[in-house]
């Protein structure tokens, strides 16, 4: 009963987002307040509708009902009781209901939260939100039914596929989600103003802490699925250019210009026309990205499911969005008159330089990801285009991006000083030099490249906090009055500064693994010790294990460290039993921000076992340095109301005033 | 400077780092692109040159696998011809007799593949795409086994 229930959840859902897609717009061109009201309490309905719906779908997996055909598919009595709730996702059908609900709850979060938006702005961002809602909710209903019933209803399920049965599961699709499609209030928001033709400033404010949220999303769901793909898939890799990380990684560049772009927009009126375009690209990749997960065009780790009519159907959709918006655009962008007139050495200009190197990146990504669909499609030749190719492309634009990203905050609007901002950056600069000299001296064979890229490294995450370091005064006033003075500065200031800065750590951690990596692949017997990059490993023995729905060959290790301590380590190989599928159970153990991994290979029949061993330096700064920027973006969000100009009701602004009078 | 004259060096300066990245990506996708091929297209087909990197697809020939320590040979058939491979490593985990597998290196002038990479994907009924196609060519595709 749950079940059919969630279904007519879904159907009330289209219904009230089809009436939401339309009534408000028709409110705003005819000024009727009633008329662009309605989207006020249909946006919040909708999201409960689909609250309801999907919370039906959680029920059916929870309570194992396999007369449901997508819980029979991927899910099972024996399966962990957290998994039966993650697995809600961990599929088609169950993702793209994930996917609409968070649609639904961001265009709820704007009817709710966006009171002091303009009444024709909000009713027409909803609108735009509510096109979007419908085409995918009908999408779920004709091409992905998550309720549609199997009679007679099978005794046991399928299980879920074994990779996804991990806590990872749990975390990276909900965030990763969550910056896609909230992207998709940027998108709206750029609808909407070119809709009624009126952007200006205010605009860029309205929409900054969106899409800051969005991208703190995006970068943690990014961040996550590539720390989740490390160490479940015992392959030891943390990115793999696979087509599907590429479809959430070019939203990410784009977005992250977005970011930068609007800034400009918001103090200083200009690059709108640019903004806006970024808006509506950055929404229609996340679109863009959809599409190559769900049609499985492009065949990638994550297909999980595959069938032509539900491609044609996405691509139907984004054809319309995108087309549509850019037609939109291609009308309404020659009306924009742009201010603010900067010379090339100044914040705006360092802010452009930003978004020209983030979108171009964006763009060669995008070919790499897209060149393989396109020579099949010519000529039948089937080609991949791996990380090679992505290391020749990506990586020589991001060397000048990374240069510029101390200079750019030091710059001042309008008219910028190069030498005083570089005169500030000489601890950095001093820094970055003596660190590549310690690295030349105490290693035999590091690369140039690497030790480049630990100087950049260097020179990005110290240089990130030189305008807080210049702020405060120091040296040249006491310590305690620079803490004073470090303390008043604006929130979004920090925020900056940590963003900047992770941007350093996640490349010294990629330097780090990708020139010093220590690897071992070797056959091992019982008691056989082997020295992987100091530490001491001895194979100990083979020990069978069962868990709840698979069995298990833990592989015990004996370890010594350099410094004598000693610890076991207990990698194994599990077959899951409903599927009859092995999986690598990978090991590791981190040291600071080292880490000893080791991922085992089958058991031969004379009780040895190949066994592949890594020493990783500075492996975690490569997750580390996005929770860095994850932080940055929080305190920056944070700091939203505070800012001057930023929008606050007049209730909020009297008490205020009301607050500072008494104290 | 005046101000036309910044406004061209701007222009021109934004020109300059499209070209640049324009290049890159011509030569990477000359240069680093790997191209797809079945043991027919190596051994009658010629179209692989000795020393090329290249991926080959096809299904694992039964009883063909044999093990060194982490040393591994097999081969690689398409039911019409078959290839061996060379592989240190560890295979993946579902990499099994008469299944589908992907493996990634050089071919040697013997049509001997000296392998860095096999791939066989997370899913038991799996067949990777082009494996898939290339055994639909040659009508000896078993038939989708979707549950």
């Amino acid at each position: 009963m749950t079940v059919e229930l969630g279904h007519y959840c879904l159907v009330l859902a289209l219904v009230l987002s089809l009436c939401q897609s339309v009534v408000p717009i028709i409110g705003s061109q005819r000024n009727d307040m009633r008329l662009m009201a309605t989207a006020d309490w249909t946006a919040p309905a909708t999201f409960l509708f689909l609250a309801l719906s999907f919370a039906a779908l959680v029920k059916a997996n929870v309570t194992s009902d396999f007369s449901v055909q997508n819980v029979w598919a991927n899910s099972h009595t024996l399966k962990p009781l957290l998994y039966k709730y993650t697995g809600v996702w961990g599929n088609h059908e169950g993702s793209m209901l994930l996917w609409v609900l968070i649609l639904a709850m961001f265009a709820a979060s704007v009817a709710v939260f966006g009171k002091n938006l303009p009444p024709a702005l909000r009713a027409n961002v909803l609108a735009v939100q509510a096109w979007i809602l419908a085409s995918f909710v009908l999408f779920i209903l004709v091409t992905s039914n998550p309720f549609i019933r199997l009679d007679p209803a099978p005794f046991e399920g399928q299980d879920l596929n074994p990779v996804l049965q991990d806590i990872g599961l749990a975390i990276h699709p909900p965030l990763l989600y969550l910056g896609y499609v909230g992207f998709s209030i940027t998108f709206s928001f750029a609808m909407a103003a070119m809709i009624s033709g009126r952007i200006d400033a205010a605009w860029a404010r309205w929409v900054r802490p969106w899409a800051l949220a969005a991208w703190v999303f995006l970068t943690a769901g990014i961040a996550m699925g590539s720390y989740w793909a490390y160490y479940e898939l015992g392959w030891g890799g943390y990115w793999f250019w696979d087509p599907v990380e590429n479809a959430s990684f070019i939203p990410w560049l784009t977005g992250t210009a977005l970011l930068h772009s609007a800034l400009v927009m918001e103090k200083r009126e200009a690059l709108k026309v640019w903004t806006i375009l970024l808006a509506l690209i950055t929404f229609s990749m996340s679109l863009l990205g959809t599409f190559l997960v769900r049609s499985g065009v492009l065949t990638s780790v994550h297909a999980f499911a595959t069938d032509p009519e539900r491609g044609v159907f996405i691509l139907a959709i984004l054809i319309l969005f995108i087309g549509g918006s850019l037609f939109l655009f291609a009308i309404r962008a020659p009306l924009l008159r742009t201010g603010g007139l900067f010379t090339p050495i100044s914040r705006e200009g360092a802010l452009v330089f930003n978004n020209l190197f983030l979108t171009t990146a964006a763009a060669t990504v995008l070919v790499g990801t897209l060149y393989p669909l396109v020579i099949e499609a010519v000529n039948g030749a089937k080609i991949s285009v791996g990380e090679p190719f992505f290391n020749l492309t990506f990586g020589p634009l991001m060397i000048p991006l990374l240069l510029a990203v101390p200079i750019g905050p030091l710059l001042s609007w309008k008219r910028g000083d190069l030498m005083g901002a570089l005169q500030r950056l000489y601890f950095a600069a001093g820094s970055a030099l003596f660190v590549m000299i310690l690295v030349l001296a105490f290693t035999t064979d590091a690369p140039v490249l690497a030790v480049l890229g630990i100087g950049i490294s260097v020179w990005v995450t110290l240089g990130a906090f030189a305008e807080i370091i210049t702020r405060s005064g120091f040296p040249k006033k006491s310590l305690p009055v620079a803490f004073k003075r470090v303390a008043g500065l604006p929130r979004s200031i920090w925020g900056s500064a940590l963003g900047h800065a992770g941007m350093g750590l996640t490349l010294l951690g990629i330097v780090g693994v990708g020139a010093f990596q220590h690897e071992i692949i070797t056959s091992v017997t019982p008691g056989q010790k082997v020295d992987v990059a100091g530490y001491s490993v001895q194979f100990d023995r083979v020990l069978p294990r069962k868990g709840s729905n698979y069995i298990e060959d833990v592989v015990l290790f004996n370890v010594t460290a350099p410094n004598g301590n000693t610890f076991q380590m207990q990698p194994s190989k599990r077959v899951y039993t409903t599927r009859r599928m092995p999986t690598t159970e990978a090991a590791i153990e981190t040291f600071w921000f080292s880490q000893l991994y080791i991922s085992p290979g089958d058991v031969a029949l004379d009780g040895s076992v190949t066994v592949r061993f890594w020493w990783k330096p500075l492996v975690t700064l490569i997750w580390l340095g996005p929770l860095s920027m994850v932080f940055g973006g929080l305190i920056s969000l944070s700091d939203r109301r505070l800012r001057i100009g930023a929008p606050t009701t007049a209730k909020a602004r009297r008490k205020e005033v009301e607050v500072k009078a008494s104290a | 400077m005046t101000r036309k004259q910044k406004r061209l060096a701007v222009i021109g300066g934004m020109g300059a780092v499209l070209l640049v990245a324009v290049l890159l990506v011509m030569t990477a996708l000359r240069d680093e692109i790997v191209f797809f091929y079945t043991p027919s297209d190596i051994i009658t087909g010629d179209k692989a040159n000795s020393g090329q990197r290249i991926r080959l697809g096809g299904l694992v020939k039964e009883g063909s696998i044999v093990r060194n320590g982490s040393e591994i040979g097999f081969t690689v058939t398409d039911t019409d011809q078959e290839i061996s491979v060379a592989y240190t490593g560890i295979l993946p985990d579902l990499f099994r007799e008469g299944q589908g597998v992907v493996t990634e290196g050089v071919i040697t002038p013997q049509n001997t593949l000296i392998a860095d990479t096999v791939l066989a994907k997370h899913d038991e009924n799996y067949v990777p795409k082009e494996v898939a196609d290339a055994l639909k060519e040659k009508g000896v595709w078993q038939g989708d086994n979707k549950p």
